[in-house]
């Protein structure tokens, strides 16, 4: 019984589950699509083709994966201090508002002088949003999970209002804000690839990808590197402990609940100021969401997070490849491989964990006991 | 005291030629490292009321859980009514005749009694021929055995003395002829305990058995007719109630063990560093957990606090610790009140505490063995002064720390879960004296330790004293307190009942363990 708590070696733990949970997550779904009466093995090559087979497929993958790579960094910090914010989508939603209004406010004016405000704005609108839940589970004792929940759709009604009645702009019938002035976009990374012969094609690509990458050495030094990264772990891990230790688990659940509502509102600099140019509903798409599956898949540290957000990006960028290239395959079925991903790689984590165990446990006695 | 007996008893009086109601036989279970249960013999007679004393983690709890089917014995037999049965879950336990009260009650606070009755065993799809048959089992049950509850009332409205006989009806109306009550008296008033006693010499009147775990020897002495001893996971004794005392059972709990000499020159105390007045504690439910508690630790002294486990003692430490707050009364750490403090701002002030429960307190097992010296010394200048910790410092803290407390292996980087329990013990230790505390407060130092380990330990403490540190020691192995602590206060039901010097027979200390003195233990052995 004790099989499943015990030590695995680092690679088992970090490299070998995973990919076995992966691997068996792309079994299945090439049995359904096997069901549907098309190759598997064509479907995949297609999927990879379409994501990293040339520069434009690569682009709209790594467009894909920043967003996650916030989403799943936002879930991550919060799991760290044992919450499970399912309020990303929420917080980027805020987070999509914030960098709204100072892009509205200094239309016009140049992007990388725009663009400090708006990460601001983003980080600071989507740590507003998650304060609340954060406070009613720190004082109150709500559950999360489910005030964050309430909380998504709580953002999605208020955009709507929003979007509606204040920020639409007048005379237009549709619930958005006017574009920004080209000045205050986010440049498109491929118009600095063009002159060194890089054709991005048409990918939304843009500067947040690399701060992406700064947020997750940011995630990585706060969790391991600093003294809140370790009162937020003696919470999560053991909260007798922390009290024992003079740490208010109080104070450590709400200032968690903070950074993880800011990143996840980063995610919103990239889609509204640098592909979308304007506030419009549902910008988010899900991203929230998958970045629940990001976090668990890469076992909560930024290093796992990145690479399980560029798997993403690929399943995404490849699905929509496969769904034009195999009309038969359509958009839902890229929406079963990845709940199978999903699935496997998330929610039915430990299930080889056991298997791994008994197996490294007979390899280190030596030889299987009788 | 009587010698070891472990072959069944003489039948209880009244008992017939009945099969004894239950026979452990040869029962054996691991949990892991932990072997809950050796080797179990235990004859249980159908009609009588048997008492099972230990203290917390002998065993009592997991040897009721194999019997009511929450787990399952790796080795032996269990035989009710003369019948070896094999009981996988709580549904066979119930269809053999075995009821069992939970401490935790397993009650729905938010419906009436009547459904609660009625949960699991409606018996019917429509709830109202069931309703009307169970509203007249409980009015005869309620006759039968004194245990009338308002058929109708809300359970969480119910006292807690109510609410247990809830659970008794419960387990009566799905036709127990065996009860089990796991601690049954510890949240009772004594009128309540009163009216329990009652209700069992009823059952047992009407030849029911009943098993009766608790560590609260007075109680077994009032209510039972045989009572058997655990310890350790084994059944050390078994006696027929009124042929033995409380000292003797408080000794056959606590056990004989070989003393270990501790070197240690006589006591030199000096100003009182911690001194507690008048300290009461609640819990949530209003229960006087901690009662009017006074003591005092000079600098330079060890003062022990025996007592059988679950009497207040680590209550008491908590409070003094800041982890929980005093209901009434002051704790003075050298001129400082720190009744009201926060753990760290008590730290801070020089009180160092080694929990006595390490896994669950006093370590992050998932941590490496260096972040865990930084436990409670987070906000050490040390390493955390700048914007990141200063890890090089950290390793270097840990790697002379654990060379001179000889952690083994002496590996920071380690995680803590695989080190053995002396060495996470020793881990707490560097934590918590290495940097020479004013007072220490230690729950259980050596529990779950290797006698090698044992050894530094206590000799670290005794150097501590030397050194002119007050210690306030709480262990639930006499043998250690006797033999590191200057002075022992003895603690029973969160009252101090006694102080002596180390070199008190045993069986005095017993009886203040006991809660008896003088008259009222006569009174209790005759």
């Amino acid at each position: 019984m004790s099989a499943p708590n015990r030590e695995l070696p680092a690679l088992v733990d970090w490299v070998l589950v995973p990919l076995a949970n992966l691997a068996v997550a792309f079994l299945v779904s090439g049995l359904v699509v096997l069901a549907i009466g098309e190759n598997p093995l064509e479907a995949v090559a297609i999927m990879l083709r379409g994501a990293l087979g040339y520069p434009e497929g690569i682009g709209f993958t790594l467009y894909y994966a920043t967003g996650f790579v916030f989403t799943g960094l936002s879930v991550a910090v919060a799991f760290h201090a044992g919450l499970f914010n399912i309020g990303s989508e929420g917080q980027a939603t805020l987070g999509g508002l914030g960098v709204a209004l100072v892009c509205l406010t200094f239309d016009g004016a140049p992007w990388w002088l725009v663009a400090p405000f708006a990460l601001a704005a983003a980080a600071l609108f989507g740590a507003a949003w998650a304060f609340v839940p954060a406070w009613l589970q720190a004082r109150r004792g709500s559950h999360i999970v489910i005030t964050t929940i309430m909380f998504n759709y709580l953002a999605a009604t208020l955009m709507v209002w929003l979007l509606v009645e204040v920020l639409a702009e007048p005379g237009s019938m549709s619930p958005e804000t006017k574009t920004f002035e080209p000045a205050t976009r986010l440049p498109f990374l491929r118009e600095f690839l063009m002159p060194f012969g890089v054709d991005l094609g048409q990918s939304p690509l843009n500067p947040m990808v690399f701060v992406a990458l700064l947020a997750a050495v940011f995630v990585w030094l706060l969790v391991w590197r600093t003294k809140f990264g370790f009162e937020m772990r003696t919470v999560g891990q053991n909260p007798t402990a922390a009290v024992y230790a003079g740490i208010d688990p109080g104070s450590v659940v709400i200032v968690a609940m903070l950074v993880s509502g800011a990143l996840s509102g980063l995610m919103a600099v990239n889609e509204v100021m640098g592909v979308q140019h304007r506030l419009l509903l549902e910008f988010v798409a899900g991203a929230g969401f998958v970045g629940i599956a990001v976090a668990l898949m890469g076992r909560s540290h930024p290093v796992g997070v990145v690479l399980s957000a560029a798997l993403f990006g690929i399943l995404y960028q490849g699905g929509a490849e496969l769904s034009f290239e195999k009309p038969s395959i359509s958009r839902d079925m890229i929406v079963v491989i990845q709940a199978l991903v999903i699935l496997f790689a998330g929610a039915l984590e430990h299930m080889f964990r056991p298997a791994f165990a008994r197996l490294f446990a007979r390899t280190e006695t030596g030889s299987p006991r009788p | 005291m009587q010698g070891p007996n472990r072959s069944p008893a003489a039948p209880a009086p009244g008992a017939d030629a009945r099969p004894p109601a239950i026979e452990f036989v040869g029962i054996d279970k691991r949990f892991g490292a932990t072997h809950a249960n050796r080797d179990i013999h235990l004859t249980i007679e159908a009609g009588s009321i048997h008492g099972l004393v230990g203290e917390n983690g002998a065993g009592k709890s997991t040897l009721m859980s194999i019997l009511y089917g929450f787990y399952r014995a790796d080795r032996g037999d269990i035989r009710v009514n003369g019948r070896t049965v094999d009981i996988r879950s709580s549904a066979q336990a119930i269809a053999v005749g075995i009821g069992m009260v939970h401490q935790q009650f397993m009650l729905v606070d938010t419906m009436t009694v009547l459904e609660n009755v009625l949960l699991g065993a409606e018996g019917s799809f429509m709830l109202a021929p069931a309703e009307k048959r169970a509203r007249a089992v409980l009015a005869r049950l309620a006759a039968d055995y004194d245990l009338e509850v308002d058929a109708d009332a809300i359970v969480g409205s119910l006292s807690v003395g109510e609410q247990q006989r809830v659970e008794i009806l419960k387990t009566l109306y799905r036709g127990a002829e065996i009860l089990i009550l796991d601690e049954p008296t510890a949240v009772l008033t004594p009128a309540e305990v009163e009216h329990l006693f009652r209700i069992l010499r009823r059952l047992q009147g009407e030849g029911k058995t009943v098993v009766v775990i608790t560590h609260k020897l007075k109680e077994i002495k009032a209510v039972t007719d045989e009572v058997s001893v655990m310890r350790k996971g084994e059944i050390v004794a078994t006696f027929p109630t009124r042929d033995t005392s409380v000292e003797a059972l408080a000794e056959a709990m606590v056990g004989r063990r070989v003393l270990l000499e501790v070197e240690k020159g006589p006591s030199v105390p000096g100003a009182v560093e911690l001194a507690v007045e008048h300290l009461t504690l609640k819990d949530r439910r209003g229960v006087v957990v901690v009662d009017d508690v006074s003591l005092e630790v000079r600098a330079g002294e060890i003062v022990g606090i025996a007592g059988v486990a679950g009497n207040g003692q680590s209550e008491l430490m908590e409070v003094i610790a800041g982890i929980r707050h005093a209901s009434s009364g002051r704790i003075r750490l050298g001129a400082t009140d720190i009744t009201t403090l926060d753990p760290s701002e008590i730290r801070d002030l020089g009180l160092a505490h080694i929990p006595e429960d390490r896994h669950r307190m006093g370590l992050v097992l998932a941590f490496t063995a260096e972040e865990n010296l930084m436990l409670g010394h987070q906000d050490d200048p040390r390493w955390a002064s700048g914007l990141l910790l200063d890890t090089g410092a950290l390793r270097h803290t840990a790697e002379a720390e654990f060379a001179e407390f000889d952690v083994r292996p002496p590996d920071p980087a380690l995680r803590t879960a695989l080190f053995s329990g002396g060495n996470q013990q020793k881990i707490i230790l560097a934590r918590e004296i290495g940097e020479a505390p004013k007072a220490l407060i230690v729950g259980q130092p050596t529990r779950g330790v290797d006698i090698g380990a044992i050894e530094a330990i206590h000799r670290r403490l005794i150097a501590l004293r030397d050194a002119g540190r007050a210690i306030l020691l709480v262990s639930a192995e006499l043998d250690e307190i006797r033999s590191l602590a200057d002075r022992i206060l003895c603690m029973c039901q969160g009252r101090i009942t006694g102080e002596c010097r180390p070199d008190a027979s045993e069986a005095e200390i017993g009886l203040m363990m006991a809660g008896l003195t003088g008259g009222t233990a006569m009174e209790a052995r005759s």
